[in-house]
């Protein structure tokens, strides 16, 4: 259309220029947006502040961005143009050279003559990975036994989080959920995240006419109390939503379903063991404490579980 | 412009669905932001009051709870759940049920705040249980932060980190937070009401319960640092919408682009 009319070809040419300022206008506004609406104290005033930022650097680059294709669709001749392509294969000349070159230094150098040369070589190749394999050793160092044992020991009181305060077997009604840190997890100097990553637990009480359980665990749970590790077992996020009625603890990740009442044994979803479970009892004060650490790797599978 | 007829404007689709998605959107927002107010109820029980309590539980409650509130196979004994459990069950419109389903939901409110009122002194007079919290329980003045990191700890995994609300298994549902009384989020904490678990004071005390409702009403009402909340429901609806809208962008300029100037 702009080849053929000449009042087309001017307007299409404004449209180009417009589109061009546009940009301009949007550096220019981001420049004095960055400097009108600063970020302080108040949080609304990084919204704000990036909001007009992006803005004015979004039209900086559409505008130059956008302008160019207009320009290059209206006013750029748009007809179709074919090119050859030539052929990759060298000249017979020229190939045969390379033969003579590959072939010249092979007898200058000796390479297939002097063997020792040769072999040494092969050795230095075959060898210079060495120090980055050992240098990968030292992203250790291992696990060691980390992942098979938490911070629960015989004795251990279960405390609150995030307060660390002990729980009284009489402060857990039936039908209360309470989120469970190994008491002293707060004073840790080092490590406490990962401490509280392995240790979490979830502590219920049941009706013990409720609960199955396995003989070996029926001093597991004290008077319908359990604990459970919250880590799931399927890629290790916290399980924590308990359903009071139905007894089902849903991992809100991947939705693996444990059944409270029988060892939390998987009733849905991807995890494929159930959630290990804190044997507890209670002191001579009447806090619950633990027995013993978990009885088995908390968390997802690993190697040589 | 010759091909103008045969063809829609490569925009059209695009347009469609923005609109599609503003609409939706504000349904939503319209839907969450329709709740009910209703007054604080007062603590006194008179005789006259458990009395009428008594009829009104007759009359409404005692087909499905048992004429003495015993239950029955059709609803649970309310002997020893306490007025907060009436004030929040009746006072969300929960109580009494009607259709069945996965969880029972809040509806229109059925009954004046007094009449609820009156059914709670009733059920309080059964049993002693939780008692409705007093105005002073309720004052968002706590403590925001702490009752922050207590909701992320006891309450985010099923209602959300903001409040949002989110899904549990078989179509039930934790409900969104936002624009709930704090006398119900209060008396729902110390209840249970349906499969949210209870949390007594001995878990979350008096204090730190405050501090979570300041925390709910915090987040209610201070806009969302980072832009647009798109419902504050996290990945999924934040992805679909990258998806929808950056994917038809840039198709949209792939058209563009491709197309014949006219
Ligand atoms: S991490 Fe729990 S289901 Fe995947």
């Amino acid at each position: 259309m702009t080849d053929k009319s000449v009042k087309h070809e001017k307007a299409a040419a404004r449209q180009v220029a417009a589109l061009f300022f546009t940009s301009i206008v949007g550096s220019a506004f981001a420049v004095y947006a960055y400097f009108a609406f600063p970020i302080t104290e108040e949080l609304g005033t990084v919204r704000l502040n990036t909001l007009l930022l992006g803005l004015g650097i979004t039209l900086g680059l559409l505008g130059i961005g956008i302008g160019a294709v207009h320009w290059a669709k209206t006013l750029m001749p748009d007809a179709e143009v074919s090119e050859e392509r030539h052929i990759a294969r060298g000249s017979e000349e020229v190939r045969a050279r390379a033969v003579e070159i590959i072939k010249l230094a092979d007898s200058e150098s000796g390479f297939s003559r002097r063997k020792l040369i040769r072999r040494s070589l092969y050795g230095a190749l075959a060898l210079f990975p060495l120090p980055a394999i050992m240098i990968f050793g030292d992203l250790g160092p291992n696990p060691g036994d980390t992942l098979r044992h938490t911070m629960w020991k015989k004795g251990t009181r279960l405390a609150k989080d995030p307060s660390g305060l002990p729980i009284k077997a009489s402060d857990v009604t039936i039908g209360s959920v309470f989120h469970v840190i190994p008491e002293g997890l707060s004073e840790l100097e080092h490590h406490k995240l990962e401490e509280k990553a392995k240790a979490a637990v979830l502590l219920v009480r049941l009706d013990p006419a409720d609960i199955k359980e396995s003989e070996e665990r029926k001093s597991w749970s004290y008077d319908g109390i359990v604990a459970y590790s919250k880590i799931c077992t399927h890629v290790g996020c916290p399980v924590a939503l308990y359903e009071q009625h139905t007894h089902h603890l849903l991992c809100p990740c991947h939705q693996s379903t444990f059944d409270v009442t029988d060892a939390c044994k998987v009733v849905f979803g991807p995890a494929s063991r159930p959630l290990p479970q804190l044997p507890i009892t209670v002191d001579a004060e009447g806090y619950l404490i633990a027995q013993s650490d978990f009885t088995e790797p908390v968390g997802p599978s690993f190697w040589e579980r | 412009m010759k091909n103008k007829g045969s063809r829609r404007s490569p925009f059209a689709a695009v347009l469609v669905m923005a609109a599609g998605l503003a609409l939706t959107g504000g349904g939503y927002a319209a839907a969450t932001a329709a709740v009910e107010q209703v007054k604080p109820a007062s603590a006194v029980a008179s005789a006259a009051q458990v009395e009428e309590g008594r009829k009104l539980f007759l009359a409404n409650c005692a087909s499905c709870h048992g004429k003495a509130a015993e239950g029955s196979a059709a609803g649970p004994s309310l002997i020893g759940v306490g007025a907060a459990s009436v004030d929040f069950q009746v006072g969300t419109g929960r109580m009494p049920g009607q259709a069945s389903g996965p969880q029972l939901q809040a509806k229109k409110v059925q009954f004046t705040q007094e009449q609820i009122d009156s059914l709670a002194a009733y059920v309080a007079s059964l049993a002693p249980g939780p008692a409705v919290p007093t105005e002073e329980m309720l004052a968002a003045d706590g403590d925001a932060t702490r009752g922050g990191e207590l909701f992320r700890i006891n309450c985010a995994m099923c209602h959300n980190a903001v409040g949002a609300g989110g899904a549990l298994t078989e179509g039930k549902f934790a409900p969104s937070l936002t624009g709930v009384e704090s006398k119900h989020i209060y008396e729902a904490m110390v209840t249970g009401p349906q499969n949210m678990p209870v949390f007594n004071d001995a878990n979350l005390t008096p204090e730190d319960k405050k501090d979570i409702i300041t925390y709910l009403k915090y987040v209610e009402e201070n806009p969302s640092a980072g832009g647009y909340e798109l419902a504050n429901l996290g990945p999924v609806v934040e992805g679909l919408f990258a998806w929808v809208f950056v994917l038809g962008l840039i198709i949209a300029i792939t058209i563009w682009l491709g197309a014949k100037s006219n």
